[in-house]
């Protein structure tokens, strides 16, 4: 057989929203506390008790919805999904169905140097549920609901992806947006921001979908990336075989990096939807919206553009720097302290700072140096008081100590020598203790002129300024 | 003592006549010389005697409110801290809710002493008692028929006085036929009125707290400390409360009164007919206008609330699952038989039938012919209403097709016992506020006459209520013990 095939992804997203408390109650979020601690009479859907949403929650629902141009429903419908589960209190999960709170939206990606539009066909608000703790519990299962009524946001794409590639950057698209928006922190070992894949194959130029598996609960890009493929090529193994690909919830192994059945169409659960009686439909006012538009941060495509046009940024730095809010805040304010040329200041940010901040394993916003500190690096080496060089050692003082780079400059003594008199007075001294070498240099050998560089600049503590010395020292071995 | 008004107890304890530690006393007294009637499933006489301690030093500190140190009593289905809390199920036989319902602590703020938790049908689904893992309610005016359900407990706790006041809840009729089965008064209000928090759900669109006493005057008193919005409760209304005393004795001349030509046909049982006519005689005395009103979709209300009600509840009732709280089977297998067990054992039939008939109403490929019909059905009666009262202040009906039916009639055919409800859950389904007041007798055994009002409209129900029992005594009967 010589089919050739089309893949079809589309994702489920689920993105914790960083409220501090849960979505229909008071009890908090945090992650990480002695199990069932965060578990209030709410959580714990004791008898006779009932939810209350919590606004925060709404409202960054709304702020997602807003940055991917989608509608916002004016109305929206909690509803009831049914199931037994034992880290599932109530028996159901309050969700959303029939009337979503995000509409229809899209995001652009971009894979291999191209840009494609992907759907995204709603976004709606649930509770998470507990969780199950099967280790340590000889035989038996324990139950932490801390988790449980915890926020998400399902984000549900179009099936407009074409490849486990374009999946992944779509995935990380999404992710990037969510931190941006300070809706989630994206924490993907605490299971803040986890996905589901529906998969199918189709042979080339057919219009009607293949049957597709859903590939559940997917905690990492790599393993998104790793699912698909592998689920990719099951499906045509399948159908290549004779066989028929039957729809299916799957599980993806990391471990085997393998997916396995998990229940058919059949087995699947009948969740008998229904609208949340104890709760009343949610209005987003045209006021609401109007207000968080206006507070709505500058998205990470505009700010991009308007770093390449106004900072005359390339592709790639103005793609880091806009990455995350705080990182360009941090420039900006860099550029506007120093004065100097964006391009320094996008360099040394890029470059050392962001460097040390990986290696320290810090965000930006624990940096040790503030854009103040760091704006008279750059104003200090942009004004050739210093060299690129020096600017390393001064770095390091700024990132250990509390002192400004003046002040280090200062103290250090690492003032950049620029006085010919002095340059010229080392070189003269140097040229006199090396006369066989500038016999050489002069006889052809251009290495030596090297050779004059480096012990100049020794001999000046790497204090002299490169272009001075360059310019006596051939002057002089002329 | 016990039969005095609520307003002339408080009179009494501010007179220092008796203490409340004493009216306790002799309440809880009653309540064990009664114990036969059923009535209560968990008796809190420490509890009670250490609350009304406090209500005579608060009486005696001179900031006392009218239901200080008044022995009343919570139908079992409010959460009560450290006292259990059954919902009448063996299901909850165990359960102890660590915090209050609204409304109990309201009125615990309030300073009523609560003598215990009222008996009611399982999860308040039924319409005699009967349901009950405590056994049926015995009316108090002949123990063989049924006190009516499901706050069955709550009014023969009232009836027998056992208790001055007692809270009820009303899904579809719940207060107002077991109100009318024993001869006295209680109000549902607008749905939204009184917070459900704490209030362990059946029908969570239909479900509502409410006041059940001797007398309109004492169910407006009740009601006034348990009613207002609680931001704990998506549901309740943020209405303000008007002083439900303060129109009680509002003249009724110029009334409107509705009767639905549906309701008032030549089925109705002619004892009932005739018992009715003297109740509406009596308003026109009192210069009332009577007119017919025609609510065409009525005859759907018992199919639709079947459904919706039992919709609700079998996933309101999945919280019982054996893993949290309340009864767990005995050495469970595995999570199935945890569950299948803990259920089947623990759950009575009715509940059962209940949540089968919500699961399957609910199934994919039957919402919409089921739930979702009989939710524009739903609409469609609350508009019957809404039009019916553009053309007058209020609704007569009768409150029960008979008077009580004897225990053991009616419990093994299920249709029967629904059409118990007829002319009470309507009502639910629009969310109106109606009361059952005490309006004559058939073979000795007491009638109920239901009024219907508009939205957050309780202070003329009240009203129209009051202004009958000044002028008649039903409500004043009392049966022999």
């Amino acid at each position: 057989m010589n089919i050739q095939w089309e893949v079809v992804i589309g994702l489920e997203i689920h993105a914790q929203l960083a409220t501090k408390s849960k979505i229909f109650s008071g009890a908090a979020t945090a992650y990480g506390a002695e199990p069932n601690t965060q578990a209030c009479v709410i959580s714990l859907g004791m008898p006779g008790v009932l939810p209350v949403l919590n606004e925060d929650a709404v409202r960054k629902a709304v702020i997602f919805g807003m940055a991917i141009e989608a509608e916002i429903a004016p109305y929206s419908v909690f509803a009831r999904k049914n199931y037994f589960y034992p880290d599932l209190p109530k028996g159901y999960q309050i969700s959303q169905f029939e009337l979503p709170i995000v509409g229809n939206g899209h995001l652009d990606i971009e894979v291999d140097g191209e840009t494609k539009r992907i759907g995204v066909t709603r976004a709606h608000l649930e509770e998470d549920a507990g969780k199950s703790l099967h280790e340590n519990f000889h035989g038996a299962t324990g139950i932490d609901l801390n988790r449980a009524g915890t926020p998400l946001l399902e984000i549900v794409s179009e099936p407009d992806m074409r490849s486990a590639k374009e999946a992944v950057a779509y995935m990380r698209k999404i992710h990037d947006l969510v931190r941006y928006l300070k809706i989630c922190d994206g924490n993907m070992q605490e299971g803040s921001f986890r996905c589901d894949a529906n998969v199918s194959v189709r042979p080339k130029g057919q219009v009607e979908f293949g049957t597709r598996a859903e590939i559940k609960n997917i905690n990492s890009f790599k393993f998104v990336e790793k699912a698909i493929n592998h689920e990719v090529e099951r499906q045509i193994e399948v159908i290549e075989n004779g066989g028929r690909v039957v729809q299916e919830t799957r599980l993806y192994d990391s471990d085997k990096d393998e997916t396995r059945s998990m229940r058919s169409k059949e087995e699947a659960n009948d969740y008998r939807y229904f609208p949340d009686p104890d709760l009343l439909p949610v209005f987003v006012s045209d006021e609401l919206k109007a207000e968080i538009k206006a507070a709505l941060p500058e998205l990470p495509e505009a700010k991009k553009r308007r770093f390449t046009t106004d900072y005359k940024l390339n592709d790639e730095s103005a793609t880091i720097l806009t990455a995350s809010r705080e990182l360009a805040g941090f420039f900006e304010n860099v550029v506007k302290i120093s004065g100097c040329e964006s391009a320094i200041c996008a360099n040394w940010i890029t470059g050392d700072l962001s460097a040390a901040l990986n290696r320290a394993d810090l965000e930006i916003t624990e940096s040790p140096i503030n854009a103040e500190r760091f704006a008279g690096l750059v104003a200090r080496i942009a004004d050739d008081t210093i060299s690129g060089k020096i600017g390393k050692q001064v770095f390091e003082f700024l990132w250990n100590g509390s002192e400004s780079a003046d002040e280090i400059i200062e103290a250090q003594g690492l003032r950049q020598i620029t006085d010919t008199g002095a340059i010229e007075a080392i070189i003269d001294t140097i040229l006199a203790a090396n006369e066989k070498q500038a016999e050489q240099y002069r006889g052809g050998n251009e290495k030596m002129f090297g050779f004059f560089v480096g012990q100049v600049m020794k001999a000046m503590q790497g204090k002299g300024n490169p272009a001075e010395i360059n310019k006596i020292l051939k002057a002089k071995l002329a | 003592m016990h039969n005095k008004t609520i307003t002339e107890l408080a009179q009494s304890l501010r007179a220092k006549e008796f203490s409340s530690v004493e009216l306790t006393q002799h309440f809880l007294n009653r309540v064990n010389q009664h114990a036969d009637l059923n009535a209560f499933i968990t008796v809190t006489e420490d509890l009670a005697l250490q609350a009304a301690q406090l209500a005579d030093a608060r009486i005696a500190s001179g900031n006392a409110e009218l239901l200080t140190g008044i022995p009343m009593a919570h139908k079992d289905i409010f959460c009560t801290q450290d006292v259990k809390t059954t919902c009448g199920s063996k299901m909850l036989d165990n359960f102890v809710a660590p915090y209050n319902a609204t409304i109990v602590e309201k009125l615990n703020t309030a300073g009523a002493v609560n003598l215990g938790k009222l008996n009611m049908d399982e999860f308040a689904m039924g319409s005699s008692n009967e349901t009950s893992f405590y056994g049926a309610v015995k009316n108090p005016w002949n123990k063989n028929t049924v006190s009516g359900g499901s706050s069955g407990g709550s009014a023969a706790a009232v009836a027998a006085q056992l208790a001055v006041c007692t809270t009820g809840s009303d899904t579809g009729g719940s207060i107002r036929q077991p109100a009318a089965f024993c001869g006295i008064t209680g109000i549902k209000p607008t749905y939204g009125r009184v917070s459900r928090f704490g209030m362990i759900a059946y029908a969570s669109s239909l479900d509502q707290g409410g006041s059940m006493a001797r007398s309109a005057e004492d169910c407006a008193i009740l009601l006034q400390a348990m009613a207002g919005f609680d931001a704990k409760d998506s549901t309740s209304v943020d209405v303000s409360v008007p002083d439900y005393c303060a129109d009680l004795n509002k003249p009724l001349a110029g009334l409107k009164i509705g009767l639905p030509i549906e309701f008032f046909t030549a089925d109705l049982n002619a004892d009932m007919a005739a018992t009715l006519e003297t109740a509406i005689n009596e308003y026109k005395k009192l210069g009332a206008e009577i007119k017919e009103v025609s609510m065409p979709n009525l005859k759907y209300a018992i199919p639709a609330y079947y459904v919706i009600a039992s919709a609700e509840c079998s996933s309101n009732l999945s919280r019982f699952d054996g893993v949290r709280f309340g009864y767990r089977c005995e050495n469970p297998a595995d999570l199935n038989d945890l569950y299948t067990r803990s259920r089947g054992e623990a759950f009575g039939k009715e509940v059962k039938r209940r949540i089968l008939m919500g699961t399957y109403a609910l199934s994919a490929g039957y919402y919409d012919a089921y739930y979702l019909k009989a939710q524009q059905v739903r609409r469609l009666i609350s508009d019957d209403f809404k039009n019916a009262l553009n053309e007058v202040d209020v609704i007569f009906s009768p409150v029960t097709p008979t008077p009580a039916f004897n225990i053991g009639e009616k419990i093994a055919n299920p249709i029967e016992m629904y059409l118990a409800d007829i002319y009470t859950i309507a009502i639910n389904l629009a969310g109106l506020p109606a009361m059952s007041i005490p309006a004559g007798f058939i073979n000795g055994l007491p009638v109920g006459l239901q009024v219907i009002g508009n939205y957050f409209d309780e202070a003329r129900l009240l009203n129209v209520a009051h202004a009958y029992q000044n002028a008649t005594d039903w409500h004043k009967q009392s049966p022999s013990l």
